[in-house]
């Protein structure tokens, strides 16, 4: 099957052949950095302690609300004018911004990057947060590590999903693609499966919603499966060009075919020059 | 070789290698030709480079000849069937190839470069035309030619023989009516207007899962669907008119160019076919409710009546009125009032004569 | 070696006997062949076409050209299942079910890519060595219309396999037919068979695809081919080159060795390609339908300039009569027909406007030096700059991803630079040609810096200057004057007759701009060239 750690492995090492390199370093596309399978977070324990009533994990989530989140989003959530109120959107919504590093974001621009984690940002940190903006006024849930196992989606329903809703923006393989006025839709290569099913029941930024009862769980665990398959999947033609389609071909044909063979053109016909 | 010859360049008849017959007649008699004074511009190379350069050339024959038996050995040991074994077939074909093309290619431009003499040859050019006096011969025949066929005296011949070959030609043309129907007024409906079976109206399908949508469910602001018509999921020529993007707004979000009696409770239908070529319109960022087509770019807004914003679409994507069944789906309640898609001569100003007949109603 | 080998003289007395096929190679054996890397670069287009017949054909024995639907089980997981037309699954099973498929697909995608691009550089070699004039002009325009055939044939092949790409470049394909004024829509059901996409297109175009377009293609190239022989090819200035001969190595063995070597680069630098870097991965896009498409679809390179040109022009259309029809979208119709139709007639017209402009008809057999035309040249890099321009826009939303520019701002960048670049593009070239010119003519009268430092008598310092080597002194030398029409008044103050109306008033000026020499090369002063030192330039013009 695809999609295992060692065929990950082996198709890292397939995409850092010289010639991938080329193109991409040519392109400064930077697509194809990075490991993919980054540890799913786990699953559900904030929701676990909002329901059981743990109102530690929300004092302590209120603490860290306050020293990282509040100058943008209000002390108690409300919203200012540099950030929205996070009143009603969940613990998926922080556990999505945050464990991904968007948020807190470095500086305003059109659009929070994903982002090296800071060094507060530990699974506990976020439970605890997640707890206390669900205390807040509910809003989506995380999902359980069930619910975004690739193994248990079907591949194939979930790319017919995959295309009908998401590639438009973050194209074919979720390679990413560009929006309006500098923002963008990112490339789904370094999302783990919790983060793409959250963004989807979130809507982060700019990304409309997908709610649970007009794409269900079971078709959000479709799609994650064909993400992951996909991604994680083996090049056969060699490298994958970046996988973003014919620019990328164009380039090569003319930088690598053509000068390849005016310089056969110039060895074939090159005379030494006689003497005088 | 031997080294006597390189040291000895001078000499002018080959010392005798091993495995070449002995020195004879006919090597000697074809030695004149190697000299450089043979042919003007040709310059022999050196023999004793010639000879080095040879062993380079049967080298990279050699590694030609092996490649191209890895690549027959490939095909037998690599079978296909499965996403890696297709890619090592491909590799190992592939690699093969490419090695027994590249160095049969090397093998002979060092074969033409070190081996074959240095050629500066002249040839001359003649003016292509001809010379009068041909030109004189051609066209006296060719009017000889004329008058002899008695085509330029007989007119009736002449016109009844232009007469015949009219009707021939256009024969082909004639035959290629039944490549397709005429366009009649297809391009200006789509199924939404059309009831189903059984006569109810044409509920919504979200695309790829094929459920119809019930409106309380599609309750995200800020959420998008794909949507195809009821019976047609899979008819792809309706899927090119009547695919629908559909938005769900908070209700203080739609301006004044949304017909609000098309929506339900603030969903809102587009057209999913872009206004100016016909790709599926469907970037939609949830916080400008810009919808970008992916293809040119043409930018709509659609809390706005899907009015153009940027790029080269020159009218909004038209909007769907919906509704909802006794069920509480989403349904179409009538077909768009101007026609979807690209533009085409016969549309017109289809949203001013909607219009008109809208304030007239 | 005194006689052939038996074999090879026996056949050949077969076929002389019967075809008289001797007095045929007695001409031709020892054709000569200029040599100049240059030349070869139209044989990476033949060569590509060569290829693209051969692969082409094994595809054929497993494409299946047909629309209906099927339930996808083959090798690849993530699509089992899923319906499909017949085509999108037969090209699937030619890339993971047959062996040597997925290869023979690559190399036929990367042949067809570089059969246009190998046109593009041969043509833009004739056009800036001027080897399109008299006589070649006829094979100039053969070379317009391939390059026009090649870029159907393309399109009818990037839209066969029926996949979620290939369908969107179909569907522009119908808007744009679509946008046609009064025959439009009818172009459109013609075609598609219908309404768009149809049961019958993919089936029609396999047609065209693999039997009408490069049917024609290999006659035009074959009578291509037989210009160039008859015509014999160009050469470039230099030692003993002149107007009436041809100096190079013979077709036989020299030539016919060099092709056959350079076909083997060709097929190799594709193979290449196809081994190692994947292109159209088909299975990726999933199977076609109007309803889906991806961000950043593109087409193949060579339709980059239309895309962009697509996405550069602001909303414009008119209702010629209101609400009763006349409709002409042109914000589609200006950009699918403009560019296309200015570079295409512009380089047909070329010649025949040059001519016409200096008032040139003789027969030209030497190529010119770029720089030694600089309007010529400085007019083929502004359409170059206009084609790159669009090239670079149709590639604009990548751009804007990947390199975090505003998506709109590269459109407002390109509405700007479409007109901008060829006209800065112009100027630079010519300025630069007019440089180079003046290069050459310092080495011609002056000769090349020695390196050796003497000191003069009178204690200055000179660098010793010696003469060029005769072979760069000829090529330098091999600059032609470029005609300009009479148009002088006579003695009674009357211009001639050609030069009174006002077209041939433009005429003569045009011809005075384009023809003018405004850096002559001078004759050299001697045998001993020592020009001066530091402080006094010599100036040449």
């Amino acid at each position: 099957m695809i999609g295992t750690g060692r065929s990950v492995k082996s198709i890292t090492a397939r995409r850092r052949h010289p010639l991938a390199r080329f193109a991409v370093v040519a392109l400064a596309l930077g697509l194809l950095g990075g490991g993919y399978a980054l540890a799913a977070p786990n699953g559900s324990t904030a929701d676990a302690a909002v329901a059981s009533g743990k109102a530690d994990d929300v004092a302590k989530g209120k603490d860290l609300f306050v020293a990282h989140c509040a100058s943008c989003h209000g002390l108690n959530a409300e919203g200012t004018k540099s950030g929205p109120t996070l009143v009603g959107v969940g613990a998926a919504a922080v556990d999505f911004q945050v464990s991904s590093g968007r948020m807190p974001a470095a500086d305003p621009g059109a659009q929070a990057p994903r982002k090296p984690l800071d060094e507060w940002v530990t699974p506990e940190a976020i439970d605890q947060l997640a707890a206390y903006v669900q205390s807040l006024g509910g809003g989506p849930t995380r999902p359980s590590a069930e619910q975004v196992d690739p193994a248990k989606g079907d591949p194939a329903k979930g790319g017919e999903l995959f295309r009908a809703n998401c590639i438009q923006c973050h194209n074919f393989v979720g390679a990413g693609g560009a929006l309006t006025y500098g923002k963008y839709a990112p490339s789904l290569n370094e999302a783990s499966p919790t983060q793409i099913y959250e963004a989807m029941a979130t809507g982060p930024q700019a990304m409309p919603v997908f709610n649970d009862s007009t794409i269900t769980p079971a078709q959000k665990r479709d799609m994650i499966a064909y993400i992951t398959s996909v991604r994680g999947q083996v090049d056969p033609g060699g490298s994958g060009l970046g996988r973003i389609g014919p620019v990328t071909e164009g380039l090569v044909a003319w930088v690598v075919g053509i000068s390849l063979l005016v310089l056969a053109a110039i060895w074939i016909t090159a005379k030494k020059r006689q003497a005088h | 070789m031997t080294d006597n010859t390189i040291d000895q360049p001078e000499d002018r008849v080959p010392k005798r290698v091993i495995g070449t017959p002995p020195p004879s007649e006919a090597v000697l008699k074809e030695e004149p030709a190697h000299k450089p004074e043979a042919l003007p511009g040709v310059q022999y190379q050196d023999p004793v480079s010639a000879r080095k350069a040879e062993k380079a050339v049967a080298l990279l024959f050699a590694i030609a000849f092996l490649a191209g038996a890895g690549f027959i050995a490939s095909y037998v040991i690599f079978q296909v069937g499965t996403l890696e074994k297709t890619s090592a077939s491909n590799f190992a074909l592939g690699g093969t190839l490419t090695l027994a093309l590249l160095a049969l290619a090397a093998g002979i431009t060092t074969w033409v470069r070190k081996i074959m003499p240095k050629y500066s040859m002249i040839q001359e050019r003649h003016l292509m035309a001809s010379d009068s006096d041909t030109r004189e011969y051609v066209k006296e025949t060719f009017l000889a030619g004329a008058e002899e066929s008695g085509f330029v005296k007989h007119k009736l011949l002449r016109r009844t023989l232009l007469l015949a070959a009219a009707p021939l030609g256009l024969a082909p043309l004639v035959l290629l009516k039944d490549l397709g129907p005429l366009p009649g007024t297809k391009l200006r409906h789509t199924v939404w207007g059309e009831a189903t079976k059984n006569g109810k109206p044409r509920r919504l399908i979200t695309e790829g899962t094929g459920q119809p949508i019930r409106a309380a469910d599609f309750n995200s602001p800020g959420g998008i669907l794909s949507v195809v018509p009821e019976g047609y999921e899979h008819d792809l020529n309706a899927l090119a008119k009547a695919t629908l993007i559909l938005l769900k707004f908070r209700p203080e979000e739609l301006k004044s160019g949304t017909n609000l009696n098309w929506t339900h409770d603030g969903i809102v239908a587009y057209s999913k076919i872009c206004t100016h070529v016909g790709c599926p319109a469907a970037l939609y960022e949830q916080t400008t409710h810009h919808i970008l087509c992916p293809c040119h770019q043409s930018t709509f807004d659609a809390s706005d009546g899907a009015k153009v914003v940027f790029g080269p679409a020159a009218r909004p994507l038209p909007q769907l009125p919906i509704g909802i069944d006794g069920e509480g789906y989403l349904i179409a309640k009538a077909d768009f009032n101007v026609p979807v898609g690209p533009s085409f001569w016969e549309r017109g100003d289809a949203e001013r004569e909607a219009r008109e007949k809208a304030e007239k109603a | 070696m005194d006689t052939p080998p038996k074999a090879i003289a026996g056949v050949s007395t077969f076929l002389d006997d019967r075809l008289g096929a001797g007095s045929f190679l007695k001409r031709n054996l020892r054709k000569m062949f200029p040599d100049h890397w240059s030349f070869l670069l139209g044989e990476i287009a033949l060569y590509s076409f060569v290829i693209l017949l051969l692969t082409g054909t094994f595809l054929t024995f497993w494409f299946k050209p047909t629309m209906g639907e099927v339930v996808y089980n083959g090798a690849y997981e993530p699509l089992k299942g899923v319906m499909m037309s017949e085509a999108y699954a037969s090209a699937l099973h030619i890339s993971f079910d047959v062996r040597g498929g997925l290869l023979i697909r690559q190399i036929h995608h990367w042949a067809a890519l570089l059969f246009v691009a190998g046109m593009v550089v041969h043509m833009l070699r004739v056009f800036f060595t001027g080897a399109y004039r008299k006589p070649r002009e006829l094979n100039w325009l053969i070379g317009i219309l391939l390059l026009s055939l090649a870029l159907f044939e393309g399109l009818t092949g990037y839209s066969l396999p029926d996949d979620l790409l290939s369908g969107a470049g179909l569907r522009i394909t119908q808007g744009v037919i679509l946008s046609i004024p009064l025959i439009g829509t009818y172009i459109q059901f013609f075609l598609f068979g219908g309404e768009y996409p149809g049961e019958d297109i993919i089936s029609r175009f396999f047609t065209l695809h693999i039997l009408l377009i490069p049917g024609i293609l290999l006659a035009l190239i074959t009578a291509h081919m037989i210009l160039m022989w008859v015509q014999k090819h160009t050469q470039m200035p230099g030692k003993g080159r002149t107007e009436k001969n041809v100096v190079g190595a013979p077709f036989y063995p020299a030539f016919m060795a060099k092709a056959g070597a350079y076909f083997l680069f060709t097929f190799g630098v594709l193979a290449l390609l196809g081994t190692f870097a994947q292109i159209n991965p088909i299975w990726l896009f999933g199977p076609y339908t109007p309803a889906d498409i991806s961000a950043g679809s593109q087409p193949d390179w060579y339709m980059g300039f239309l895309e962009g040109s697509l996405r550069l022009m602001p909303a414009w259309e008119i209702n010629l009569f209101g609400t009763s029809g006349g409709t002409v979208p042109l914000s589609v119709l200006i950009p699918a027909l403009v560019p296309l139709g200015l570079i295409m007639t512009g380089l047909a017209l070329y010649p025949f406007l040059e001519q016409w402009v200096t008032g040139d008809r003789r027969e030209h057999h030497v190529a010119d030096r770029p720089r030694n035309n600089p309007h010529r040249t400085s007019i083929g890099i502004s359409a170059m700059t206009f084609y790159g321009v669009l090239w670079l826009l149709g590639a604009n939303d990548e751009i804007s991803a990947n390199f975090h520019i505003g998506l709109y701002e590269t459109t407002m960048f390109g509405r700007v630079a479409v007109f901008l670049g060829p006209a800065i593009a112009y100027f630079v070239t010519y300025r630069i040609c007019l440089g180079l010119q003046r290069k050459d003519a310092e080495i011609v009268s002056h000769g090349v810096e020695s390196g050796v430092i003497k000191r003069m008598p009178n204690g200055e310092y000179i660098e010793v200057h010696t003469p060029p080597a005769d072979d760069i002194l000829a090529h330098m030398r091999g600059k032609k004057e470029i005609p300009v029409i009479e148009s002088a008044a006579d003695r009674e103050g009357i211009p001639p007759k050609g030069a009174r109306s006002l077209i041939g008033r433009l005429r003569a000026k045009m011809s005075k701009a384009y023809g003018t020499d405004r850096v002559p090369l001078e004759e050299e002063h001697g045998e001993e060239h020592v020009a001066v030192g530091a402080g006094e330039r010599k100036e040449v013009h």
